[in-house]
């Protein structure tokens, strides 16, 4: 049997190197951690699904919000002002009052629809052509359609410009279409806030299931926690594994959920072409994007290592040798 | 190495498990702590391994005063301290070599220096064929040595033994006992706690015994005096 032999240098091998010892100790659990998590391959999975689920919900709508942005972009630029006229007015009067309109600076373009243009183009379009014979006359008015010089240093001037339209004689009805715009617009900016509330919400959420994970797992490993500590562990290295692997949960976690997002954007993008081509428009789904997709992954894990951060501050100096 | 200086322990409720223990554990030497079963054998160890703080007085352990060690060296303070448990201790869930190496893993060590060491304190407590064994199909005997093993890995200058032969029979226990007589030989200093008096008279190592936590013979100094 070997003669055991005691010496110092031997001990400060380890001692000499401390950049080292750190090093090699980050990076077997590093490696470790994960090994941990492979032996507990389901239970690790739910917990790496239920973050991706719950980051995945605020990233759809993210997504949603997003589309119907670029969607309705184009929009505040091309509205138009709908000027309905008197029945009384006829087409050579409204032609007349087309060409005066059409010198005004604030109007950039101006359209005359005549009562008989409007009549065909409904009768092709709406299929009541036969119920519209039966009236005998043209109920349709003459309308002009504007569309005025959008100036955005200047937000009250389409509205004095509307007014003024509005007290022409031959004007019935002076209607500006941006009116629905700015709803959808203050609708979307609700939607925004909505989503940050509820991101905010489940990444709390993301926080405690992390949180709550690594509290089990510390108990779980209550002997071996005694045991290393007794043996000289410090608390960093018995706290080391428990981040990693809270650490590990936020990233599998945050890719997961952008697997879902793309999935779903996936499922959802034959029929928006579809309906984007009932519109005639090429208007293609887009997807979370790089730098969103960065920051999630990024934040989840964040949040992974945050959850374990709070599990082991709270129980690990709750364990001692005895 | 360890020097107690009018040390009492009491525990929460008022146990007083030790009062006014004073004694001194030369470098290099070895000794048996003996006493019944709540003498303050425990006590005294958990004392030296600052699992436990004292009510009163000093300890110097390899003259550091550890009254003034703070919470945060307590690991660095163990590492000098190789501790052997009657119920060994050992992690169920994974293999004897993982469990030697464990000292050497939170010290730092790279890889390849750690296969070497534990492979020759295996070879020490002669187990050398068992490293890829799960703990819980050995004996008691031979767990008992993987935490000899454990506890020698990163050759530790002290040796504590809480009842390492407790369960054993007497042929293993004597066994045991030998070895940490050869660890002693090449100048590590053991302090093992036994209440089995037939061993350790066979032994012929000093004793210092206690008796309802107080000191009834110190045979370290009577050894140390007798010499002089």
């Amino acid at each position: 049997m070997a003669r055991p032999e005691r010496s110092n240098s031997s001990n400060q091998k380890a001692t000499n190197a401390p950049l080292q010892a750190w090093a090699v100790n980050h990076l077997r659990t590093f490696i470790g951690s994960l090994g941990f998590l492979s032996r507990n391959a389901l239970s690790s999975f739910m917990t790496i699904a239920v973050i991706a689920i719950a980051l995945a919900l605020p990233a759809g709508m993210y997504v949603l919000v997003g589309n119907l942005n670029t969607v309705s972009d184009g929009w505040d630029n091309s509205a138009r002002i709908s000027l309905f006229l008197k029945s009384g007015v006829n087409t050579d009067q409204a032609r007349q009052l087309a060409d005066k309109l059409e010198k005004y600076s604030s109007i950039a373009e101006v359209k005359l629809i005549t009562s008989d243009q409007a009549l065909q183009e409904f009768t092709r379009s709406s299929g009541f052509g036969e119920a519209l014979k039966a009236l005998g006359s043209n109920p349709l008015p003459n309308v002009i359609s504007l569309l005025p010089v959008i100036n955005s240093q200047k937000p009250g001037q389409m509205q004095g410009l509307l007014n003024e339209l509005k007290n022409l004689p031959q004007v019935e009805l002076a209607q500006l279409d941006l009116q629905w715009v700015k709803r959808l617009y203050t609708m979307l900016e609700i939607a925004n806030r909505a989503i940050w509330i509820i991101a905010s919400l489940l990444g709390i959420a993301v926080l405690l299931v992390v949180g709550n994970t690594i509290r089990l797992d510390i108990q779980n490993r209550r002997e071996e926690i005694e045991v290393t500590k007794l043996i000289g562990a410090t608390n960093a290295f018995i706290r080391r594994p428990f981040l990693y692997t809270g650490f590990w949960y936020g990233l599998g976690g945050g890719i997961l959920a952008w697997i879902l997002t793309s999935l779903a954007i996936m499922m959802m993008d034959d029929d928006v072409s579809r309906l984007s081509s009932l519109y005639n428009s090429s208007f293609q789904l887009a997807g979370l994007g790089f730098s969103a997709t960065l920051n999630m992954i990024f934040g989840s894990c964040l949040l992974g290592l945050g959850g374990s951060w709070l599990a082991v501050s709270r129980h690990l100096h709750e364990i001692e040798p005895s | 190495m360890i020097r107690f200086d009018n040390v009492s322990k009491r525990y929460p409720g008022g146990h007083e498990a030790l009062s006014g223990l004073s004694f001194h554990l030369p470098r290099g030497k070895l000794a048996y702590l003996t006493g019944h079963s709540g003498a303050g054998k425990s006590t005294l160890l958990k004392l030296v391994a600052l699992i436990e703080r004292p009510s009163r007085g000093n300890i110097i352990l390899d003259g550091v005063n550890l009254a003034n060690v703070g919470n945060r060296k307590v690991p660095y303070i163990r590492r000098n301290i190789g501790v052997i448990f009657q119920n060994h201790h050992l992690l169920y869930d994974r293999p004897v070599f993982d469990n030697v190496a464990l000292p050497l893993v939170i010290a730092g060590y790279t890889h390849r220096e750690i296969g070497k060491r534990v492979r020759a304190a295996l070879d020490q407590v002669g187990l050398l064929n068992k490293e890829r064994a799960e703990p819980i199909t050995l004996s008691g005997g031979e767990q008992q040595r993987v935490g000899i093993a454990r506890a020698i890995v990163h050759k530790p200058p002290l040796l504590l033994a809480d009842e390492p032969t407790g369960n054993l029979d007497p042929e293993l226990s004597l066994e045991i006992m030998q070895l940490f007589a050869r660890f002693n030989q090449v100048g590590v200093t053991v302090l093992i706690a036994s209440h089995d008096l037939a061993l350790i008279e066979q032994m012929g190592a000093p004793m210092i015994s206690l008796k309802q936590g107080m000191l009834v013979r110190d045979g370290v100094k009577e050894t140390i005096h007798g010499q002089a």
